[in-house]
């Protein structure tokens, strides 16, 4: 029967364009990067103070070759070891979700390989799988510009929303008080900065809703923070920036860590993972370090690198998908507003 | 030579196969329906029904614009991630090019144009010479008046193309009375077939810096250059 090869070494190239990163990588087995490309847009939106869809949708496409090119430079690879194509369908910005759904199509087809969708939250919890394999039930925790949710997992590709957010996510909470503060865009990590060197001696509201409510909301603490700052300012007094933000972090840090501690007992996890932009944030990442050492249960940051988007994440969800043979149509579409399921 | 033709730049949705400079197949619509969720299954449809795989194809075009942003950048990405991963030559055609073919034998200025809204056009000047089409004014995102005004002047016949044609026919009549010719029917609508054989003796682009011909600039990126320019003085 000629030569027999026993295939075991699946690679998925993923694509994600939802926001301001054109990005592609090949991952072994949903958790080995082979190579991960990013090409950031920060710079360009700098100038706007935030990200503009039609710039974002526009640097996509003028990319969207480019880094694929070069994911495979870095690989090493060629079209022949490649598996599947995975791509972010959303959420997100639909005109830049848009460049990555029909680069995937065109590659799928082009190359005939199978092509899978993925949710770009599922991608950001699959990040943490470079690091370590998951155990069942977990807990995730996805804080970003669009999202603050808690996910708890039974298994592989399976996503239970226990808790999310009723207003702002915590990521937009950060940039509309940087914005107030007079910080530079993205304010994210401006704030964390900041937080590191004031004190805490502001006491801002922290909303925890109905007593066994998982959800969150941080439009009240925003609203409280430009209330401050306006009063401050109209009586001629200066209040440090550097307190502002660090008080304004506590109170968003001690929400989100006492909720995914209840969360994490409620449901006797073996894991907490944490995912989304924000999972950068120096002061999150140490406290909620600080509070899971007690607890014992492990608790899982990915690296700085693999919290904002990127591919490979995506590729990482995409395998899981894959394995389980949920494949999409060339019909498929970008949908800025997906539920994870 | 297998070539593939898309244009998703407008409502037309259009996909052509070539080989060897004739047309084996092609399929168009124009109606109001999602590209994204329509060209990669129409291209599908139509390699299967002539037998025909992507390894097969040996070059892309693709009608870069002007158009929708969006229908634009959905062919444009199509065509480049195909030809880059098949390791062959894309071409993109303007979407006015491409339109002004349906009326390549008429011997009279041709303007294909597309509406831009707020009396705005997306428009260009083409002609017939040596049985070629060649660009006579730049194309251009320009009032409608404005352009007319121009055409008025040159004191020449003009041949008017566009799927808008209905939305400014008076306007165009009250300009150039008998010397705007407006055919009826299918000669408004870009045909795929055609942008495939625009494409035929054209040199490739370069797959990676080939880009959109938006003809303006996203609405930020202008109001931002305004103030960077009120700045500067
Ligand atoms: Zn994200």
């Amino acid at each position: 029967m000629g030569e027999f090869i026993m295939k075991t070494d699946n690679y998925i190239l993923g694509i994600e364009t939802s926001c301001d990163e054109t990005a592609a990588a090949i991952v072994k087995n949903g958790k080995e990067i082979i190579a991960n490309v990013v090409a950031s847009q920060i710079d360009s939106h700098k100038r706007f103070g935030g990200v503009v869809p039609e710039v974002a949708s526009r640097h996509h496409v003028e990319q969207i070759t480019m880094v694929l090119e070069e994911t495979f430079k870095k690989a090493d690879m060629t079209w022949k070891q490649i598996d599947a194509v995975a791509v972010t369908e959303g959420p997100g910005l639909v005109g830049a979700l848009l460049v990555g759904v029909n680069a995937a199509k065109a590659l799928a087809f082009a190359k005939q390989k199978p092509l899978v969708g993925v949710h770009h939250i599922a991608g950001h919890i699959y990040a943490n799988r470079f690091e370590r394999e998951f155990e069942f039930p977990l807990l995730a925790l996805i804080v970003s510009g669009g999202h603050t949710e808690l996910v708890l997992m039974k298994e592989h590709g399976s996503y239970e929303l226990i808790g999310e957010t009723r207003d702002d996510a915590a990521g937009e909470a950060y940039d509309k008080v940087a914005r107030v503060l007079e910080l530079p865009y993205p304010g994210g990590p401006q704030i964390d900065r900041l937080a590191a060197e004031g004190e805490e001696s502001i006491d801002f509201p922290r909303a925890w809703l109905d007593k066994d409510s998982f959800d969150f909301s941080f439009s009240g603490l925003k609203s409280s923070v430009i209330n401050k700052t306006h009063n401050a300012a109209q009586r001629g007094e200066n209040l440090d920036k550097h307190d502002i933000a660090a008080s304004f972090q506590a109170s968003v840090v001690d929400v989100l860590i006492t909720k995914t501690w209840k969360a994490a007992e409620k449901y006797h996890v073996k894991q907490v993972i944490v995912a989304g932009g924000v999972a950068a944030n120096q002061g999150l990442r140490q406290a909620l370090t600080e509070k899971f050492k007690r607890t014992g249960i492990p608790l899982l940051v990915p690296p700085l690198k693999l919290c904002t988007d990127n591919a490979a994440m995506i590729a990482a969800a995409g395998f899981v998908s894959y394995k389980q043979g949920k494949r999409s149509g060339w019909d498929l579409n970008a949908n800025p507003s997906l539920v994870l399921q | 030579m297998n070539i593939l033709a898309m244009d998703t730049s407008n409502q037309i949705l259009g996909v052509a196969l070539l080989k060897d400079g004739q047309l084996i197949g092609d399929i168009t619509t124009n109606i109001k329906k999602n590209h994204s969720v329509r060209l990669m299954p129409a291209v599908n449809q139509l390699m299967h029904e002539v037998n025909m795989t992507p390894t097969e194809l040996d070059k892309i075009v693709v009608a870069k614009g002007p158009g929708s942003y969006t229908g634009v950048r959905i062919g444009l990405t199509t065509a480049k991630s195909m030809a880059w991963s098949l390791d062959i030559p894309v071409v993109g055609v303007s979407s006015l090019e491409a339109l002004a073919w349906q009326g390549r034998f008429y011997d009279a200025y041709i303007c294909p144009f597309f509406d831009a809204r707020r009396g705005l056009v997306f428009t260009g000047l083409y002609q017939t010479k040596d049985n070629k089409l060649e660009l006579v004014d730049d194309e251009k995102n320009v009032l409608m008046e404005d352009w007319l005004k121009m055409l008025d002047r040159t004191g020449k016949d003009v041949l008017f193309l566009s799927p808008d044609i209905n939305k400014h026919e008076e306007l165009i009549r009250s300009y150039l009375g008998d010397r705007a010719i407006i055919p009826e029917g299918p000669f408004h609508l870009a045909n795929p077939s055609h942008l495939g054989f625009a494409g035929l003796h054209l040199q490739p682009d370069s797959t990676h810096a080939l880009t959109p011909n938006y003809l303006r600039l996203a609405e930020a990126e202008a109001n931002w250059l305004k103030k960077e320019q009120a700045k500067n003085g």
